[in-house]
């Protein structure tokens, strides 16, 4: 923060770019990396947020750094680049939502952001993007040592946990620091499920990609191979047909819900209120059934493909859905009434696992954890693409930012998401459900963002010269909001965790990728 | 209180039975159970059901039939109508007595198998009456139940996991990516499966898979079902979608 800045204005600096519209590689703004640095942290100050920031080689001595940037209020999306050497100047140092980009980014390329205030291996893997002619990684990723952040002092107690957990949960490890019962400090080292997801994406073939796309996190697979396909579609000129963006929307509704419910079950289960927990466990499976009938897989696999969708909703299986939806919605109300009407039930909820409004705009959140802490922030409404250009679901938000806030965001959003897909149903445009879509336009770049029920999905997919993927990012939502676990902590009992976990339900693999 | 028994009244009963008929299953048409495969000249069977992901693409039909468990690795890409699964030896099966304890360790998965496994507990699927659960540690357990491909980052933990298992002990490799490395195959990362250090006891086929392909799995192993546990056989699905045989 001690250098001298100089108001740029933002505009002149970053090119603008739309939700699933590919541009030009050459009308990509390419700045000096300081001038990339001010011009990000200047926007930050300015409302704007990160959305992606990667490294992609550019010869086999530079890498190119991308930034890709949103204002949620104006519904902008911009990017600028800038080519670093081994070395260069961390954004991270003067702009906090950097910093697990550029940890992420000296990981996977090699490069060394110097002054980046925590700089340490992410998902301790050797790099997979690193320009063909640089030495050895700056950053050793050994697998097994990890430099935890030491805390001392009398009475202070460090409990591990994991990388394998006491139930059916992915591995990932947690390091708190408690005075008795009271979290001090928790450190999250994740990178167990790691896969490379991104190489994959690259080098698969056109078929198989979208299976890779559906695998980033098992939970989110209509969120992921959509964002996918709307970048792969952008970059094809692809057109869907209505009905083939009403049916992608209708699933990604019914992932919200199921994931939703699902969520209210395990936060009642962790507070030992049985009958809500398996009441909202059984209803959870009802919306995966409901994307089985459409997809033939209670995961959505299968439907979401290139072009628009791989089936069809036809009339009489629409009303049928349509009379489950009212069913559900019918047999949702009064569980949800047990469940947010029971003080002993409250009270557990209440003032725990609270995450700020100021953190979570500085750190740049998204999702129901975003919204929980009263950040207006949904890419559906923000951001609009497909079927949300014309239908708008209004954004639920709360403002107390603690595990019942996020809890009483998610059940307003499963109210609306029945209320969008029982709408849908009944009238579901015309068309055919898949166009063409082959061929990638060369040398150019695209950022598709999608709301997944954790929040924005996002996948930039730059090309070659000769129209081959040169480069394909990943950012779940998991990857911004571990900190927000993290910084919710301290204060808490460490008995609270699993209620705070399952308040936020993370991907590990959506992280790790 | 009384709203609590009226919504309890009002949920009723949900568990369905074991092994269900089609009608209780309930499936939709378009579920994607085991595919329908042209066995080649040599009456091999094409299809490697480790490999596969039950996706549209994959195959051009595919049956209801839920049961895609093998004792063996090779038994998933047999051709023949029921899969090779031999239930655990009397000694076993002696030991266990009712009741299987079952330790999870996920290795380089997408969580889609683990959600299941969890959907396998719920009040629909009810694995537990069966006397199967999961428990937390593996000083507890009596095998373990291993999701993921197992990729580079989770392969000491595994192994260690495993160690820490008292024997007699079974292993349960669950899903595509155990079996073979599933979506992720060809990275240099995400590994290959269960690798041949750790003897798998049983493999259950899915991409994820059903929680009655589990149930199933689970059961026969604990020889359950010594007739194969049928009251039929599960009709074929006509076709898997119509918008998908353009693109198949």
């Amino acid at each position: 923060m001690s250098e001298p800045r100089v108001h740029i204005p933002t505009s002149d600096m970053f090119g603008r770019m739309r939700n699933r519209r590919a541009i030009r590689l050459d009308a990509l703004p390419l700045l000096s990396i300081e001038t990339l640095r001010a011009a990000i942290t200047v926007a930050v100050e300015d409302g704007w947020r990160i959305v992606s920031l990667f490294g992609s080689p550019e010869s086999d001595t530079l890498l190119r750094v991308i930034a890709v940037l949103a204002d949620d209020e104006r519904g902008h999306l911009a990017a600028a680049s800038a080519l670093v050497s081994e070395r260069y100047p961390a954004i991270a140092a003067q702009c906090a939502q950097a910093a697990s980009f550029e940890r992420e980014m000296a990981e996977q390329c090699a490069v060394f952001p110097e002054g980046h205030p925590d700089l340490k291996p992410l998902r301790r893997h050797p790099p997979d993007h690193r320009p063909c002619a640089w030495s050895a990684p700056v950053i050793p990723f050994d697998r097994g040592a990890y430099p935890f952040t030491p805390f001392q002092g009398d009475e202070v107690h460090e409990v591990a946990v994991g990388p394998v957990h006491a139930g059916i949960i992915e591995p990932g490890h947690f390091r708190f620091q408690a005075h008795g019962e009271e979290v001090l400090f928790l450190e999250i080292m994740l990178g167990y499920q790691h896969r490379g997801v991104e190489p994959l994406l690259e080098n698969s073939d056109r078929a198989r990609a979208v299976y890779v796309a559906e695998s980033i996190a098992g939970d989110s697979v209509i969120a992921h191979a959509s964002a996918y396909c709307g970048a792969i579609e952008a970059l094809a000129r692809s057109h869907k047909s209505a009905r083939a963006q009403s049916i992608r929307g209708i699933a990604l509704e019914l992932e919200r819900l199921a994931n939703h419910v699902g969520d209210l079950g395990a936060l009642a289960g962790d507070v030992a209120y049985q009958p809500a927990a398996a009441f909202f466990g059984r209803l959870r499976g009802e919306c995966l059934n409901m994307l089985m009938t459409i997809s033939g897989n209670r995961y959505g696999r299968g439907l979401v493909r290139p072009g628009g969708v791989a089936f069809d909703i036809a009339p009489d299986m629409a009303h049928l859905l349509h009379r489950r939806i009212v069913k559900l919605e019918q047999e949702l109300r009064p569980v949800a009434e047990l469940f947010f009407g029971t003080e002993s039930v409250q009270s557990r909820l209440d003032g725990v696992g609270a995450v700020s409004r100021e953190a979570c705009i500085t750190q740049g959140f998204v999702g129901p954890v975003a919204r929980a802490c009263g950040v207006h922030r949904d890419v559906r409404h923000d951001h609009p693409y497909g079927v949300f250009r014309y239908v708008q679901i209004p954004v639920a938000t709360a403002w107390a930012g603690d595990v019942h806030a996020r809890a009483l965001v998610r059940w307003v959003e499963i109210r609306r998401s029945l209320e969008f897909v029982g709408e849908q149903l009944r009238a579901l445009p015309s068309g055919a459900v898949r166009a063409q879509c082959e061929g990638l336009a060369a040398s150019e770049i695209v950022v598709a963002i999608e709301e997944g029920w954790r929040g924005e999905v996002v996948h930039v997919v730059v090309t070659d010269d000769e129209g081959r993927i040169r480069r394909h990012k990943v950012t779940d939502p998991s990857f911004r909001n571990w900190t927000a676990l993290a910084l919710a902590m301290p204060g808490n009992q460490i008995s609270d965790f699993p209620l705070c976990n399952k308040s936020f339900n993370l991907s590990y693999a959506g992280h790790d990728l | 209180m009384l709203d609590l028994l009226r919504a309890r009244l009002a949920q009723g009963t949900q568990t369905i039975p074991f092994p269900p008929d089609e009608h209780e299953a309930g499936f939709p048409e378009r579920f994607r159970g085991r595919p329908l495969i042209q066995p080649d000249a040599a009456g091999r069977a094409v299809l490697d059901l480790g490999a596969c992901l039950f996706s549209p693409e994959e195959a051009a039909a595919y049956t209801h039939d839920y049961r895609l468990a093998s004792s063996t690795r090779d038994g998933l890409a047999s051709s023949d109508d029921r899969l090779p699964l031999s239930a655990l030896d009397l000694r076993m099966r002696k030991l266990l007595g009712r009741s299987l304890r079952l330790r999870s360790v996920v290795a380089g998965s997408c969580n889609g198998c683990e959600a299941e496994l969890v959907a396998a507990s719920n009040v629909v699927f009810d694995l537990a009456r069966f006397g199967v659960q999961f428990v937390a540690s593996p000083r507890h357990a009596d095998g373990i139940v291993i999701t993921g491909g197992v990729n580079a980052n989770m392969r000491d933990a595994l192994e260690r996991t495993y160690a820490a298992v008292p024997d007699p002990r079974i292993v349960i490799a669950v899903g595509a990516c155990a079996a073979s490395g599933g979506p992720f195959r060809g990275s240099k990362e995400a590994g290959t499966g269960v690798p041949p250090t750790i003897p798998v006891d049983l493999w259950i086929a899915g991409c994820p898979p059903h929680p009655l392909t589990i149930l199933d799995g689970l059961l026969r192993l604990l020889g359950r079902f010594e007739d194969g546990g049928r009251r039929q056989t599960p009709p074929t699905s006509e076709r898997v979608g119509a918008a998908a045989s353009d693109e198949a």
